[in-house]
């Protein structure tokens, strides 16, 4: 089954090559005219859906006529949801609003992450983890790193994505104090980020998500936006939720937010995909050292540029910020809901990552030596100015697909200019020698 | 008999490309589904092997040879040569200029670094004409 969160609506796409030249996996190619994703080198960054002039790539969500599958429903609120609203003041107005869709209880994203932040303060002081930690608080990043960087698995942080970890808090709270039984309540994340769907679908380091639909904040958007700077003081709409986020969590929305929340120094936020495989391409070279924590988000400026949002990301992140003033700078360690958590296996993921071996060309490193000299030979041939036309992205990578047969040599236009030039000229050559004739 | 290689030309003191051919070595051993320790070991090497090139060397070449179950970096110039092979392997000592150490280079710890991330090393210099330097590693 297909699994990934981004479709290719075949209508619009036009075959163009913006979405292949912009993939940091090369997963895209062009084939017969429309874009075609590889499903094993996907990770679910988002970068085409940016890129797409043409809205081809659609990054999927679950729709809100789904509320309802279950008895009781639980919302995680993203933390980027707050910011997406002018004139929000009150978080209040959020939860009513929320509660006003139909759900049951609410339990933020920001303080899972306040939870995650606490584990990482201690974890980074242990002996025995390989530095940096990288941490797998935007779900892109494990994908990233079996992918292109298996060498990295071992410094992947032990942490699950905060928004996991709320929905396994949320439902455990919820069915202790209702008394109901698990399978009668669903999750539902409001969620800014297009790898959303793909986590629940088929999750990295865990057999199954607690997550049970992923709303797109955009989505959401128009639902709340009555209850914004309304509800002050109405005794009769619920405003209230039990463990509120402080300071520190709202601020894991931005890039560089959990790393200020564990309180290390020896830190590297970096944010933007293309930046973050440069940052990975260094700390694969050894030339990060002494760094402790490396908190990268996919999408630049972190969750609040993610694709599912409404508001631009600037905006988002200054308004990220005046809520974050707005609120107490809650001291994680002494916060008992916190450390009920902070030593939970919840917090972890239940398996090791898998290296995915992509990039390999065969399982036989001979072969794969052999097929590394014909590629070299064919990608000489070829023009070097990746221009896109023949649907693979670089004439390096166009050389690969024909080592490995999934393209032909022809499907380069200049190849093919220069074979139908020669061939016209044998017919020239060949109408001439019939003239005596 | 060696069953694949690749060459790269450094020149002295370009520092504007000075990595580029490590990080495309780096991508040929992933292709070859090379295991991911001796990749670690090899872009360390590598990129330290190019950047002397670039620094310490008047120019020269860094190549990339596999053999069967055996993988070679070589570094490769055409001068000045290494007076005392000696102290070049020991840490800390660099004869990088102050322009290069201001760029965060020339701590001294270029070649004990690649011999410890190599499975077997080997410098041959003559003043006056050059060096040749081998990392090789075992698959």
């Amino acid at each position: 089954m297909y699994k990934h969160s981004v479709r290719i609506d075949t209508r619009r796409c036009v075959g163009c090559t913006n979405c292949i030249k912009s993939c940091p996996t090369e997963a895209l190619r062009v084939q017969r005219g429309k874009a075609k994703i590889t499903d094993e080198r996907c990770i679910d960054c988002g970068k085409c859906l940016r890129v797409c002039p043409h809205g081809a790539m659609v990054a999927m969500s679950t729709s809100l006529n789904e509320l309802g599958k279950f008895k009781y429903n639980i919302v995680i609120p993203s933390t980027t949801l707050y910011s997406q609203f002018r004139g929000l003041s009150n978080l209040e107005d959020i939860y009513a609003g929320l509660y006003a869709m139909g759900f049951d209880a609410i339990y933020e994203e920001a303080k899972a992450a306040e939870i995650i932040a606490e584990a990482m303060t201690h974890y980074i002081r242990q002996s025995d983890v390989a530095y940096p930690i990288i941490s797998c608080t935007c779900p892109v990043i494990p994908r990233l790193v079996t992918v292109l960087y298996p060498n990295l698995i071992d410094n992947l942080s032990p942490f699950i994505p905060s928004n996991e970890l709320a929905a396994r808090i949320a439902k455990e709270e919820f069915c202790e104090s209702v008394g109901v039984p698990r399978e009668e309540v669903g999750a539902y994340y409001i969620s800014p980020c297009a790898a959303e769907i793909t986590h629940i679908r088929a999750p990295l380091g865990m057999d199954k998500s607690e997550i049970d639909g992923v709303f797109a904040v955009r989505d959401v958007y128009a639902q709340l936006l009555p209850f914004i700077g309304r509800t002050n003081g109405n005794p009769d709409i619920p405003q209230t939720i039990e463990h509120r986020a402080g300071a520190f969590g709202l601020g894991s929305a931005v890039v560089g937010g959990l790393s200020m929340a564990v309180g290390t120094e020896h830190y590297l936020a970096v944010d933007g995909v293309d930046n973050v495989v440069a940052c990975f391409d260094e700390i694969e070279n050894d030339h990060m050292s002494g760094l402790v924590l490396v908190e990268a988000m996919t999408c630049a400026g972190g969750c609040v540029g993610g694709p599912l949002t409404f508001e631009n990301q600037f905006v988002a992140k200054n308004r990220n910020r005046r809520l974050q003033y707005s609120q107490p700078r809650l001291d994680l360690e002494s916060d008992p809901h916190i450390q009920k958590y902070v030593n939970s296996p919840m917090l972890r993921y239940d398996k090791e990552f898998e290296p995915k071996n992509i990039l390999k060309l065969s399982d036989d490193v001979i072969e794969a030596v052999r097929m590394m000299d014909r590629l070299e030979t064919i990608t000489r041939t070829l023009p070097g100015l990746d221009c896109g036309s023949c649907g693979s992205p670089t004439c390096r990578t166009l050389a690969e697909d024909i080592i490995k047969g999934q393209a032909v040599e022809m499907d380069c236009i200049f190849k093919l200019r220069d074979k139908v030039r020669q061939m016209a000229q044998e017919m020239v050559d060949l109408a001439s020698a019939h003239k005596r004739g | 008999m060696v069953i694949y290689r690749e060459i790269y030309k450094v020149k002295r003191g370009d520092f504007a490309t000075a990595g580029e051919a490590s990080a495309k070595i780096k991508s040929t051993l992933k292709k070859m589904g090379i295991g991911p320790a001796i990749i670690r070991e090899v872009a360390i090497s590598s990129y330290e092997l190019e950047l002397n090139l670039v620094i310490h060397s008047m120019g020269g070449e860094l190549i990339l040879e596999i053999e069967n179950g055996k993988m070679s970096l070589i570094s490769k110039d055409i001068g000045p040569g290494i007076a005392d092979k000696a102290l070049v392997m020991q840490e800390g000592y660099s004869t990088a200029p102050e322009s290069v150490r201001a760029m965060g280079f020339g701590a001294g710890m270029g070649l004990p670094n690649v011999k410890r991330h190599s499975h077997n090393f080997s410098l041959e210099s003559e003043v006056g004409k050059g060096t040749v330097i081998t990392a090789d590693y075992y698959l």
